[in-house]
């Protein structure tokens, strides 16, 4: 006899073995009715619970009527002292608390168990009981839970913290005054105990460096007991490093390290793991990680090896010369019977072997390739990536297999990994090129995904004309255009133009078939066409480039607003291009980088960019009103302050068209003062000038805030828009009581002084891409084009001296010129961007490297002053 | 695969699933919002069970997610996490909620006797883990709090501790009646 058994002829009607088959959802509900009877028949009525809990597992629903029926009826099985039943009474309350009305009234019954005598009940009555209660409620209960979290019986200590991290979620404050409580617990025997009590811990006290190293330390000097709470902690510590900007030296990298020593596998994992996670590890700290992960390859048990040989495969991305001396256990994990494995070690010692491994590691992977989950294929695909830029010549053999892989079955993510990684072959290898073609060309004639199909048309309109022999792509892009659906078509008419753009002998043939397009069923399709069809006739390279070859550059929302602001309000003026904020990132480049494979689920939402929330939020401001649109915002917030002191300030500046406005974000790290009407006060090298600034009403302790500072562009000199500003800090404190928050009314003035903060040319270009380079130089002319010589004597390489210009000038590197060719001594440049105001800019770069290099510089732009202050700023 | 450093957290366990040798769902439960609506929920176990009821690989890494399973006889386990989860940590809940089931249903761990023990099922897995929290790990415990009566757990199974404390249950519940 277990708990019971069902009626004997369930088992024999069910017929299968599965009593609860045919369950009924209406009928269940009306054997509920049993649960009004007098004497309770426990074995019975537990039964009907368990059937009810079944079908809600089923995914059946439950409607709030029926639910709340039910539910109500059950409320009467609190009558009998049966165990089982009571315990299934917790079940059913948790599971319908969502679902029916009026859950608290069970509230008193589970108090009275959750404080009883009966053990048992004691836990799961305190779970129940706080997945009914709300904020309100709490209140009632909270002298209970902080008796619960410190009792002596382990699961319901247990079940009272666990609870009350749950409550975290929207009763914080309340949670937050049990610390004491859960101090006491963190310190108990009991192995569970000691987790959920830290853990609980720390999600109360995250926000507080301070505490959450203390709390560490405290923990740690001891040593614990938990497996489990020692993985917390390694994570926490973890965390805290990587925030300390890692720093090796740390008593907390000590403790991970110490962890390595654990007696517990789950341990000495996660240390493992915790220190591969670190940014910027050395090799040398890596190496006693690397070590047991090493030793856990030839365990008994399929987790650990996968666990093990999954963290090394990380290492080899950034480190292989660290994972070479585990090349032997790898070895012996090629074969092992979990593909999964077998796949994590082959392409570990991709990444780690030698040159001459390569072959007979590809044809082991390929026999069984259709064994593996899609997840796994991409790994593979992201470990030949990998290797071809380690052995550009391997890429003839890893291409093969590559198309090999593209003509089997596989989903989007693995299709579009491989597609990916041909392409940046084709990028790196000009000698590839034609081969790649050809096969995405093959590839798009039987190609189920669309977003691939318009890449490669995008592709192959951008690479294939530049090829010898352009006009064998032109019969794949037409046969997209006869029998594809309107997205391809439309990406195929654009490719079609850009051949007819580039290739005079080839254009009649273009206009031919861009004339069949003009009669598609589809509006965009015919609107492409009609559009590239006008522009081609008038053959004038000017309109090709601007119009076919090189696209928008505009952000797309942006555009739309725009647009819709300009529908809004009539004006005679015609709609200014100019006026439309510029995409952050250049619009090709837009593709995600080779998706990690772990992303797969993410929903790709189309947010608002940083800037466009800039943008609403500085328009926001009153002060800020007629500034125009808003330029560029720096990309990452600057600080002024270091990480660890009474303020942190971080700074982004706006850029406008003839302003900046420097948005200062500011935090109050001491909790006994709140400070009120905060600016920041600047004082220019050059000659901005100061408007106004708007100041942050009040700043209590720990809650952002944020205060602006207006100024306007130098105009005397207009070229020197490079500054140093001086930063200081000016406010009113007033003192308050870090227990209860009361503020003194009282306030002293007080300033403190920030790091200088720099504003250079970079701030006031935006990176574009010039699909097409040369066919932009000549579009923008050379009406404003300049030219000038410098010496950059301190540097000795030309890598070096292409990345200085790149991050100097923050413009985009076009053609992949910011490639330096291996054993050259010459190369060249291109740079394009679009200065404040909305004026293209473009620069030639010859570099020639003897001792030092020289550099020649041919700026161009559509007006002067871009010309000047970029040959003003290199000088 | 960039380097990711987790927020710390208790919540561990995505979800636990039970399938027959059809595939079909004999227990599952979500702990968060990963898989909504039934239909997703549905079509992730059709997938999870096609990837893995003819292996026993232990271990997979399915739809972005680690997946660690057992299977007895007609019954496959499954406890899902986060692939940044520590394999080890899921590991350990799948053979606590294993080793407790096999314990209550006397080493005989197959669909019929599952099915005629859910009670115990549904106990068991609210004793291991809480809202995606591991809440026990030790099957002697989970066993014990689950409270089947003492007579029908093997003696050879228990420490000597745990007979006594059963025995006192025994006592205790034989008074209450």
């Amino acid at each position: 006899r277990m708990l019971k058994k069902f009626d004997k002829k369930d088992e024999e009607s069910g017929g299968g073995s599965n009593p609860f088959q045919h369950l009924e959802k209406s009928a269940v509900l009306q054997e509920a009715r049993v649960f009004n009877e007098t004497p309770i028949n426990p074995r019975k009525c537990a039964h009907i619970l368990t059937k009810i809990l079944y079908l809600i597992n089923q995914g059946e629903h439950l409607g709030t009527t029926e639910a709340t029926e039910a539910f109500f009826a059950m409320t009467k099985l609190f009558q009998s002292n049966d165990p089982t039943l009571r315990r299934m009474c917790y079940l059913t309350i948790k599971e319908m608390s969502c679902i029916a009305e009026d859950v608290i009234i069970v509230t008193s019954s589970l108090t009275k168990d959750m404080t009883g005598k009966e053990d048992n009940y004691r836990g799961p009555a305190v779970r129940a009981l706080c997945q009914i209660t709300d904020s309100t409620m709490l209140q009632a209960i909270e002298r209970y839970m902080k008796q619960a979290i410190v009792d002596k019986v382990p699961s319901v200590s247990s079940s009272a913290l666990v609870s009350s991290l749950h409550l975290l979620k929207c009763s914080f404050d309340m949670v937050k005054r049990w610390v004491n409580e859960a101090q006491e617990a963190a310190s108990s025997d009991n192995i569970m105990v000691q987790y959920h009590a830290l853990g609980l811990l720390y999600h109360v006290r995250k926000n507080d460096r301070l505490a959450v190293n203390k709390m560490i330390s405290k923990f740690t000097r001891h040593g614990l007991k938990s497996p489990f709470a020692y993985c917390m902690m390694i994570r926490v510590a973890s965390k805290q490093l990587e925030e300390e900007d890692g720093s090796r030296d740390s008593p907390l990298f000590d403790f991970i390290e110490s962890c390595l020593r654990n007696k517990h596998e789950m341990v000495v994992y996660e240390a493992a793991s915790a220190i591969v996670n670190l940014p910027g590890c050395s090799a040398k700290e890596l190496a006693p990680a690397v070590s047991v992960l090493q030793l856990f390859c030839s365990s008994p048990k399929a987790a650990l090896r996968y666990a093990a040989v999954r963290t090394l495969n990380k290492v080899a991305m950034k480190h292989p010369s660290a994972v070479t001396a585990c090349n032997l256990d790898l070895e012996n994990l090629v074969t092992d019977s979990n593909r999964s494995i077998a796949t994590l070690a082959i392409t570990t010692l991709l990444k780690t072997g030698s040159e001459s491994s390569i072959d007979r590691l590809m044809k082991q992977i390929s026999s069984f390739m259709s064994e593996i989950s899609d997840e796994f294929k991409v790994v593979v695909v992201q470990a030949i990536s990998a290797l071809c830029q380690k052995y550009p010549r391997k890429h003839a053999v890893l291409m093969n297999f590559l198309f090999t892989m593209l003509r089997e079955e596989g989903g989007f993510e693995y299709k579009r990994a491989i597609v990916d990684c041909i392409i940046s072959i084709i990028e790196e290898n000009s000698e590839s090129k034609e081969t790649g073609l050809s096969h995405l060309c093959e590839f798009i004639e039987d190609c189920e995904f669309t977003v691939l199909a318009t890449r490669i048309l995008h592709l192959l309109g951008q690479e294939g004309p530049k090829t010898n022999n352009p006009s064998k792509y032109i019969r794949f892009i037409y046969n997209r255009v006869v029998l594809e659906h309107e997205e391809v078509r439309a990406g195929a008419v654009s490719a079609l133009a850009k051949f007819g753009a580039q290739n005079e002998e080839m254009l009649p043939s273009i206009l031919v078939l861009l004339k069949r397009c003009v009669m598609d069923d589809d509006n965009e399709v015919r609107d492409r066409a009609t559009f590239y069809l006008n522009v081609l006739e008038q053959k004038q390279k000017a309109l090709n480039a601007g119009y076919i070859l090189n696209g928008l550059t505009v952000s797309i929302p942006g555009l739309e607003r725009a647009l819709q602001q300009y529908t809004l309000e009539p004006s005679e003026k015609p709609f200014d291009l100019k006026s439309v904020p510029l995409a952050t990132t250049p619009m090709a480049e837009q593709r995600p980088e080779s998706t990690p494979i772990t992303s797969a689920k993410q929903p790709e939402k189309v947010a608002a960019t940083r800037q466009e929330i800039f943008q609403e939020q500085l328009a926001a401001v009153p002060d800020f009103q007629g500034l125009g649109p808003l330029f560029k915002s720096s990309p990452e917030p600057v600080a002024l302050t270091e990480s660890e002191t009474e303020y942190v300030v971080h700074c982004t500046k706006h850029v406008f068209t003839e302003h900046m406005v420097f948005q200062f974000d500011c935090t109050n790290t001491l909790n006994d003062r709140t400070l009120e009407n905060v600016t920041v006060y600047l004082e220019p090298t050059e000659a901005y000038e100061v408007l106004c600034y708007v100041p942050a009403r009040s700043l209590p302790y720990n809650q952002p805030g944020t205060c602006y500072t207006l100024v306007a562009l130098p105009k005397e000199d207009p070229t020197a828009v490079a500054c140093t500003f001086s930063c200081m800090m000016k406010f009113t404190v007033k003192d308050c009581d870090p227990t209860t928050g009361e503020m003194d009314e009282e306030g002293y003035e007080d300033e403190y002084v920030l790091e200088d903060l720099e504003v250079s040319v970079a701030d006031h270009i935006q990176k574009v891409m010039k699909v097409n380079f040369e066919a932009a130089w000549d579009e923008v002319g050379d009406e404003f084009e300049k030219e000038e010589t410098f010496t950059l004597s301190t540097i000795k390489t030309l890598e070096e001296a292409v990345g200085n210009i790149v991050k100097f000038l923050g413009m985009h590197a076009c053609e992949r010129s910011d490639k330096v060719p291996d054993n050259k001594n010459t190369h060249t440049l291109l740079l394009a961007g679009v200065f404040r105001g909305g004026h293209d800019i473009l620069i030639r770069s010859r570099l020639l490297l003897l001792d030092t290099v020289t550099m020649q510089v041919t700026a161009r732009s559509s007006e002067e002053l871009p010309v000047d202050i970029i040959l003003a700023s290199v000088g | 695969m960039e380097a990711v450093i987790l927020e710390p957290s208790l919540y561990t366990v995505k979800a636990i699933l039970i399938l027959d040798n059809d595939g079909d769902r004999l227990f599952a439960k979500y702990y968060d919002d990963t898989y909504p609506s039934v239909k997703e929920q549905k079509a992730f176990e059709k997938n999870i069970f096609n990837k893995t009821h003819r292996t026993d690989s232990e271990i997979a890494l399915l739809e972005g997610l680690t997946v660690v399973y057992k299977s007895s006889i007609d019954l496959y386990f499954y406890v899902i996490g986060s692939s940044y989860e520590n394999e080890l940590m899921l590991m350990a809940v799948l053979n606590c909620l294993f080793d407790s089931l096999s314990q209550m249903l006397r080493k005989n761990v197959e669909k019929r006797a599952l099915l005629e023990n859910m009670e115990g099922l549904f106990l068991a897995v609210d004793e291991i883990v809480d809202g995606g929290v591991i809440l026990e790990s030790d099957p002697q415990q989970v066993v014990h709090r689950v409270a089947l009566r003492g007579e029908d757990v093997p003696l050879t199974e228990q420490t000597v501790s745990q007979v006594l404390q059963s025995a006192k249950e025994q006592i205790k519940w034989s008074l209450l009646r």
